[in-house]
């Protein structure tokens, strides 16, 4: 087997949230760190759909920009395809590879510019990569993009503000499509859209990767639509990646508490005579985390190593319960 | 048969624009029985809002109600003079919004916003009106709710916040509560300790709520009827179970094939080609014949009105004169 598509290894990123000098000399106070990465590995093979899931401040949208390399990583390191998106030395290989990595973002209406034509926004990665010459061949390419998901070639001519929001999350869909791509991180495609819009999306996205092989890094909230679409599946919780494993494993077989508590709270259709594990506390504030592992305060199975010592990612699951004793069912 | 404590009949919400009069309800009828959760749950559009701020009187203009009645606990409300609606409004019908921090003044403790409310409908005295509030924040959920009370809203995270507003609308222990996307704007494991708290507070009280959400999920966990609306109307009614289980409303259907589900398998999700139609341009008919794969001449023609089929009830001429089962 060849080496995983992405390769993302030991990835942090701290924000720096202190109160600005003056303050601080003058009010008091120290400097403050937010952790809102702290050592993320994971690896994504060509093909399969990738899922973070998690709540809000866990920190998944902070891993998806700095894999597409939108935010430099404060260490650790993201390998696309051999290539590096951290390293300098690699820039003119990495000028090579950006055709071919794309971003789909949550809100359809801030992520295309209002002033652009349809035709404009989809062939800026066309003619920014200077993948066709002649203006004839891009109106044609950008009409087969068009029709490929699902719009007609003649709204090329309209502007953003003519679509529903989920005919421009098809617009986004094109123009990452325009250049080619390969690997698409998709950060809440269809958080901002109605249930029977979403299910036309996820459809399509499902549709175009069977056609194109597409390889997706999926951000998501929504438990349900991660189980729908994803092959992998990566826990967050603070920062961390607390439990990874083959989407359906771990929607069957829950491990970490966290995963556990978080598949009882989802309120679902086929909800009846399901065993509910009641939510307890909120989610910590990330600047001022709990001693050892996070989870810690809320964990029905917490010791005393929990409260010393963060869990290291161990056969997919950071749990220091799972990893020395069986969970008890 | 008791009297329902909120009882809406053939509601019709227009707005006035530059391009003529849109109507975002047009002929809404439902009952909501004491202690009954009914979920509202639609698209956006749908005018599952609109519906919600009708029943409390907070139609602005452009907008009116144009026809129909809403009575509450038999008292007609929907024509009351201003001055008497705000009498009724937060005391007999308590209202909580999606965003939890515009619903409560970020200047003032929250107890004193609290203290405020009761004294507005209750006769307390100010020592009174504390205890009862901090009574109030225990209920819901809030630890410390002596030491919190002093707090302003800043200091409270996106799911206490959303308890201040619940205790906020239960002050003055209404008949009705009106929930608009009360849990949209939380994460998860949050919004399953709210549902359980509006569902407890329903049935300790014997609280009336109409709980609107897009999410058919939260309605499944805490309605017992739901109401699935689409374009301004009603296309179908009935106890929740009947609805997720066995919809009969070709759009009901579609919706709720369209939900991924945890327990569901990786198949295509249903599809509903097309959107929901803008105000200005709701199709002659059935407003659904557009995207509706059973559609037939009728429904291009006719609007249908709602139609008892069991405990459900559907606006849709399929079930109109046709014994067998031919929608399946």
């Amino acid at each position: 087997m060849s080496a995983p598509f992405v390769q993302v290894r030991n990835l942090r990123r701290v924000f720096d949230v202190s109160k600005p000098w003056l303050n601080r000399v003058l009010e008091g106070g120290h400097l403050e760190y937010l952790k809102a990465v702290d050592g993320v590995t994971f690896d994504i093979r060509k093909g399969e759909t990738f899922a973070l899931v998690g709540e809000s401040g866990s920190g998944k949208t902070t891993v998806a920009r700095m894999v597409v390399g939108l935010l430099p990583p404060s260490s650790g390191s993201v390998l696309i395809d051999g290539v590096s998106m951290t390293d300098p030395r690699q820039a003119p290989a990495r000028r090579r590879l950006r055709r071919r990595i794309q971003m789909i973002f949550q809100d359809p209406y801030a992520s295309l510019n209002p002033r652009f034509r349809v035709d404009a926004i989809i062939s800026e990665p066309i003619r920014a990569f200077e993948l066709i010459q002649g203006e004839g061949d891009i109106q044609a390419r950008v009409g087969e993009l068009l029709s490929l998901v699902g719009l007609h070639p003649d709204d090329r001519l309209k502007y953003p503000h003519e679509f529903s929001g989920g005919q421009r999350q098809r617009i986004a869909i094109a123009r990452a499509l325009a250049s080619d791509a390969e690997f698409i991180v998709c950060d809440e495609p269809t958080s901002a859209l109605d249930v029977s819009v979403q299910a036309q999306i996820l459809n399509l996205m499902r549709d175009l990767q069977d056609k194109f092989g597409l390889t997706y890094m999926f951000i998501s909230h929504n438990l349900a639509v991660v189980r729908h679409m994803a092959s992998r599946v990566g826990v967050m919780y603070l920062g961390r990646i607390v439990e990874i494993a083959e989407g359906r494993e771990l929607f069957a077989r829950p491990r970490m508490p966290y995963t556990r508590m978080l598949l009882g709270a989802v309120p679902d259709l086929a909800m009846s005579g399901r065993q509910r594990i009641p939510v307890k506390g909120e989610i910590p504030n990330p600047i001022n985390p709990p001693s050892g592992c996070a989870f810690n305060p809320r964990c029905p199975l917490a010791f005393d190593l929990c409260r010393r010592e963060a869990p290291e990612l161990i056969d997919g699951v950071a749990c220091h319960a799972v990893n020395t004793a069986p969970v008890p069912a | 048969m008791t009297e329902p404590v909120l009882s809406v009949r053939n509601l019709q919400v227009e707005f006035a624009s530059r391009r003529g009069t849109l109507r975002a309800i047009d002929g809404v009828s439902f009952d909501i029985a004491k202690g009954e959760v009914l979920g509202v749950v639609g698209e956006s559009g749908a005018g599952k809002s609109v519906t919600g701020l009708s029943v409390i009187g907070l139609i602005d203009p452009p907008g009116r109600i144009a026809g129909g009645e809403i009575h509450l606990s038999g008292l007609r409300i929907d024509n009351l003079p201003p001055e008497e609606m705000r009498r009724i409004r937060g005391k007999r019908i308590g209202m909580i919004f999606q965003d939890p921090l515009t619903s409560l003044n970020p200047l003032y403790r929250i107890g004193d916003q609290i203290v405020e409310t009761i004294r507005t409908h209750l006769d307390l005295s100010e020592q009174a009106a504390r205890r009862r509030a901090i009574d109030l924040l225990a209920e819901v959920g809030i630890p410390a709710p002596e030491k919190r009370i002093d707090g302003y809203p800043h200091e409270f995270s996106g799911g206490m916040r959303q308890r201040v507003v619940i205790a906020l609308a239960i002050c003055a222990e209404p008949e009705l509560i009106i929930a608009d996307e009360p849990t949209t704007a939380l994460d998860v494991s949050v919004q399953a300790q709210i549902i359980s708290l509006i569902k407890r507070l329903g049935r300790d009280h014997g609280t009336a709520v109409m709980l609107v959400t897009h999410d058919m999920g939260v309605i499944a966990e805490t309605s017992d009827r739901v109401a699935v609306m689409y374009a301004g109307r009603v296309a179908e009614i009935g106890p929740v179970q009947d609805v997720v289980k066995t919809p009969l409303h070709p759009y009901a259907k579609g919706l709720m094939g369209a939900i991924p589900t945890l327990a569901g398998d990786d198949k295509r999700l249903v599809q509903i080609p097309g959107s929901m139609p803008r105000l200005s341009a709701i199709p002659r008919g059935c407003s659904f014949n557009p995207r509706c794969a059973f559609a037939f001449d009728r429904c291009r023609v006719e609007r249908p009105d709602p139609l008892p089929r069991g405990a459900q009830s559907v606006a849709c001429h399929l079930y109109d004169a046709v014994p067998t089962e031919s929608a399946a």
